[in-house]
């Protein structure tokens, strides 16, 4: 007889060795170096046995000794399914993979398109229809203690802290294994693999049970055939609606399940599995149930009475002293109790967080859903807590529903539940018309018919009172929850089942049809229903050589071939790896990501990686990311670009303004040559005269006196240069102060002339018309006198003519005042006429009587008084044009 | 399910537009998605007739458990041997699905045309 104390030693080995075997899968998997059977399609067909739990393990035989060969229903459905993998299941798993979708409401909110709130209905309906499931394996693991405390009476044995502790365990393994990554691409091999191994041990359990009871009891298939047909299950009697609508739920459960899909198809490595699951898990499923039945009659036949009919596979070994026998048999209730617990819990974490906790704390924080790299904890973390969270719900059901017989119809009920989600699934893999709306109202609408006819029923007591029951709502007899509208009679599971799924199925067919899809929604439709056309064929996360080598390929083409090579080079070495490529680890793919998404962006850096590594097609989103990341290039280049036109621009002014420069300083210096060699030439004549008056002892009186003449004229001439030269650099330097007065130009005109004409050898006839010059004018006059005088003078000094004449004529043009000074001489040379403005510019040396410095002042105190100062050429004489403002110089005066 | 060309993994349909035969590669794959049709019909079919004995059985006196057993799983091991060799079919006949990215599984005799 085994002690209480061997099975707990027994237990907890085992749950060490799961770990082992969890630690060690993902160790080989995070080198990369994964082992093939990690990817085998026989881990993948054992993980699909998750479905069998222990209300399988334990409940199916309790099943077969209260209804007969009804239990078989439950292996049926899921037979069936997997007799159409080729189109049914191949497309779910062959979408949830180019979708790289996480969990079945990630896959319905991405068919609809990307709708919240689908996803939040169905995790909820998971959550609700999930959690009573797991009591139920928290209950088995308890009942089947119970069996061997009872057994050991030495003992004292307390099932609450006993299950506290195995919920805690069953967390703390999912925790550590089910959120070691994030990505769907990585999947959980430690957990699949701990789960294979359970599978094997539950199989060989009950099998090696039901060999004992076949052979060692019954003493071969033929006695065993004759103690059937005598047992009180012995006569083919089964309910035709409950055979027909079993098969079918627990054909919709095995799809909609979370757990199943967790391990169907977000764990699934390789599409091509299905091809060896699609025999293999039913065979799996034959095996289980093989010998349910033998095991039923038997305990019937030789358990007393009151024995549990759900605890035979455990009891019988027991009362027939077999204590290994029943040790194993216990070891395969457990495995199936954990492993359905573990994975139940990972794949319901993974809806609340992603779809609950995630969506709650990214709106809390204020910040869309451009979040970087320190989300991955939260998430992570978000999981964690969400698997705790699940864990304390399903032992919180556990110890409210007292761990009584009530539990025992909870699997049903969670199959109808789930199955809810079955018309929205179904209708989006194959009908394009399916849309969100739709599948609100058929979900909605199947939850609540669910809630009311199936789920509250069975849980009675407050939450629905027996006089609900017997007479409905308001004693309204056709609302009575487990026959509505009249129809009695029915088994209240069909019933259920009818009516929820038949109105689920209506409203959401009804409501499609209604209802008008948004863009994105239609396009995910397409991508959906049509996904053999749209996505490559069926390629595995292999993590092969071929797979470096099109990384390589693509890198390449996008950093250049030579930071590639050094990229992978490094990438080899920090693998301790040889050879030039290194083999495609999470690790590895995450930096090459990193590293393409400095040059392509984040988002068409992770859909090229996931063209190549995880067969996943680009998805909608992917393709908005992509176009968004492109408009962000394209404003940034634009505004580089804007930026470049400016620094363009700025460069070709600092061109201008450096030739200006050059310009100005090659000016400076012919002017300082000029200055040195004007001052140079009066200071020559004066130094020599004065050397002579100064070394000459007799010099004559008349001499004397014309050398000193000299003297002083050059000194005159030196002092007037100054002078100019002082004047021109005021001029030049802004720092005049205008003189500003009204005055008439007459006046001014009259002034210049009368200071230029008298004491000349021949003075010049000065032509004008005084009724033009009447103008009043608000200008610094003495500085315009200075001008004319310097242009009359100009013409008297350089009129060439016979009968030299200066025309001065006025004329008002609008707000301009034009005085040309228009001589009848030959003028300035045409390639002088450009020169005369700038400084001891001359026209003829020969008639050198100033330092060429009149005209620069001229024309500086012209612009000074904004206005300006021309040389008009094709006057027949040298001519001048000064333009002065009429209007300005009365503002500037202001 | 499938696709209006060839392009796609499933039977192939109209690959070479509207001929009147198929070659005997094509043909073969058209039945096997038929195959794939009708195997969960057949298997459902399977299941639902020993709800006919219920019926039957009333004059001849009820059917054993036995007999249903037997029958049950019978049939249960038959549709998992048909499915196994169809899961062959497929690997014989579709070789665009079966085949690997290293070309490992590729049959010798690749139809170029798919």
């Amino acid at each position: 007889m085994a002690s209480l104390n061997i099975l707990v030693a027994v237990c907890l080995g085992y749950v060490v060795f799961l770990f082992l075997v969890a630690f060690a899968a993902d160790r080989f998997a995070a080198r990369g170096a994964a082992a093939r059977w990690l990817r085998s399609p026989l881990v993948y067909t054992l993980s699909l046995s998750i479905y069998c739990t222990a209300w399988t393990f334990y409940g199916a035989v309790g099943y077969a000794a209260r209804s007969g060969l009804e239990f078989v229903t439950i292996y049926l459905g899921p037979t069936l399914v997997m007799m159409a993998w080729w189109w049914g299941l191949r497309k779910l798993v062959r979408v949830g993979r180019s979708q790289r979708v996480t969990s079945i409401a990630d896959l319905i909110s991405s068919r609809y398109g990307k709708s919240n709130m689908l996803a939040i209905g169905v995790t909820i309906l998971a959550v609700i229809g999930v959690t009573p499931y797991i009591a139920l394996q928290l209950q088995s693991i308890t009942l089947s203690f119970e069996i061997f405390a009872e057994a050991d009476p030495e003992q004292k044995y307390l099932s609450g802290s006993s299950v506290f502790w195995v919920a805690t365990g069953l967390a703390v393994f999912a925790i550590l294994f089910g959120t070691r990554n994030l990505d769907a691409n990585e999947r959980h091999h430690g957990v699949v693999t701990a789960v294979a191994v359970e599978a094997v041990v539950k199989l060989v359990a009950l099998l090696a049970v039901g060999i004992f009871v076949v052979w060692g009891l019954a003493g071969g298939v033929g006695e065993m055939m004759a103690r059937i047909d005598a047992s009180e299950i012995g006569e083919w009697h089964v309910d035709s609606g409950r055979w027909v609508g079993i098969t079918f739920l627990s054909a919709a459960a095995f799809l909609c399940l979370p757990r199943m899909f967790q391990v169907m198809v977000v764990e699934n490595v390789d599409e091509r599995h299905l091809r060896i699951a699609a025999w293999a898990f039913p065979l799996y499923l034959l095996l289980m149930s093989l010998f349910v039945v033998p095991i039923a009659v038997m305990g019937l036949d030789i358990m007393p009475e009151t024995a549990n009919p759900d605890l035979f596979v455990l009891t019988i070994p027991l009362s027939q002293g077999q204590g290994g026998l029943a040790m194993l048999s216990f070891l395969g209730g457990f495995s199936s109790a954990t492993s359905m617990v573990i994975v139940a819990a990972m794949a319901l974490s993974t809806m609340v967080s992603n779809h609950i906790v995630m969506p709650i704390w990214l709106r809390s924080r204020g910040s869309g859903a451009s979040v970087s790299g320190d989300v991955r904890n939260v998430v992570l973390m978000a999981r964690r807590i969400s698997i705790a969270g699940v864990m304390v719900l399903g032992y919180v059901y556990y110890t409210l529903s007292g761990g009584g017989a009530a539990l025992a119809a909870i699997g049903l009920i969670a199959f109808a539940g789930i199955a809810q989600i079955l018309p929205a699934l179904v209708g989006g893999l194959f009908w394009r018309g399916a849309t969100r709306v739709g599948a609100l109202a058929g979900l909605s609408a199947g939850f609540i018919l669910w809630l009311y006819t199936m789920l509250l029923p069975n849980l009675g007591g407050v939450l629905m009172p027996e006089t609900v029951l017997a007479y409905g709502p308001f004693g309204i007899g056709w609302l009575r929850p487990e026959a509505l509208f009249g129809i009695d009679g029915l088994d209240p599971t069909i019933h259920a089942v009818i009516w929820s799924l038949g109105l689920n199925t209506t409203m959401f067919c009804l409501f499609s049809l209604a209802s008008f899809p948004s863009p994105l929604e239609r396009l995910q439709g397409a991508q959906f229903v049509n996904v053999f056309e749209h996505s490559a064929g069926p390629r595995g996360w292999t993590g092969s050589f071929a797979q470096s080598e099109d990384l390589m390929i693509m890198s390449q083409r996008i950093l250049g071939a030579a930071e590639a090579q050094t990229f992978f080079q490094r990438e080899v070495t920090r693998q301790g790896g040889r050879g030039h490529l290194p083999e495609p680890t999470p690790g590895f793919l995450e930096r090459l990501e990193r590293k393409l998404s400095g040059s392509v962006g984040a988002a068409a850096a992770h859909a090229m990686i996931g063209q190549i590594v995880g067969g996943s097609s680009v998805s909608v989103e992917d393709l908005l990311a992509v176009a968004d990341e492109t408009q962000q290039m394209l404003e940034y280049s634009n505004r580089l670009e804007e930026q470049s036109a400016q620094l363009t621009r700025t460069a070709a002014q600092l061109r201008d303004a450096n030739e200006k420069l050059t310009q100005i300083s090659l000016q400076k210096d012919a002017f300082l040559s000029q200055v040195s060699h004007e001052l140079r030439t009066p200071m020559t004549s004066i130094r020599a005269f004065s050397e002579i008056l100064r070394d000459t002892d007799e010099l004559e009186a008349e001499d004397k006196t014309r050398y000193a003449t000299i003297i002083h004229d050059e000194a005159l001439r030196l002092t007037r240069l100054l002078d100019d030269l002082l004047d021109l650099s005021v001029l030049e330097s802004g720092q005049v102060n205008l003189n500003i007065r009204s005055g008439r130009l007459s006046e001014v005109l009259d002034r210049a002339v009368a200071t230029v004409l008298p004491g000349a050898d021949r003075p010049i006839r000065v032509i004008r018309r005084s009724e033009d010059e009447g103008v009043d004018l608000d200008s610094d006059l003495d500085r315009l006198g200075q001008v004319f005088i310097n242009l009359i003078s100009n013409a008297q000094k350089y009129c060439d003519a016979e009968q030299p004449e200066l025309r001065i004529q006025v004329h008002r043009i609008g707000d301009t005042l034009r005085i040309d000074f228009v001589d009848n001489g030959n003028g300035i040379p045409a390639d002088a006429q450009k020169m005369v403005f700038e400084k001891f510019a001359r026209v003829s040396s020969e008639k050198a009587g100033g330092a060429g410095l009149g005209l620069a002042i001229c024309r500086e105190i012209i612009q000074r008084l904004e206005g300006d100062i021309r040389y008009l050429p094709g006057e027949g004489g040298g001519a001048f044009r000064v333009t002065l403002p009429v209007a300005t110089g009365r503002m500037a005066a202001q | 399910m499938t696709g209006p060309d060839g392009s796609d993994d499933t039977a192939g349909h109209g690959a070479r537009g509207p001929a009147m035969f198929l070659e005997r590669r094509s043909y073969r794959r058209r039945r096997l998605m038929d195959a794939a049709k009708l195997l969960p019909i057949f298997g459902a079919v399977l299941f639902l007739i020993p709800l006919l004995w219920l019926i039957s059985g009333s004059e001849a006196g009820p059917v054993p458990t036995s007999r249903a057993i037997t029958y049950i799983f019978v049939v249960w091991a038959l549709l998992i041997a048909v499915n196994a060799l169809f899961g062959m079919g497929v690997k014989r006949w579709a070789e665009t699905w079966v085949k690997s990215d290293q070309g490992g599984e590729l049959s010798p005799d690749e139809d170029k045309s798919l």
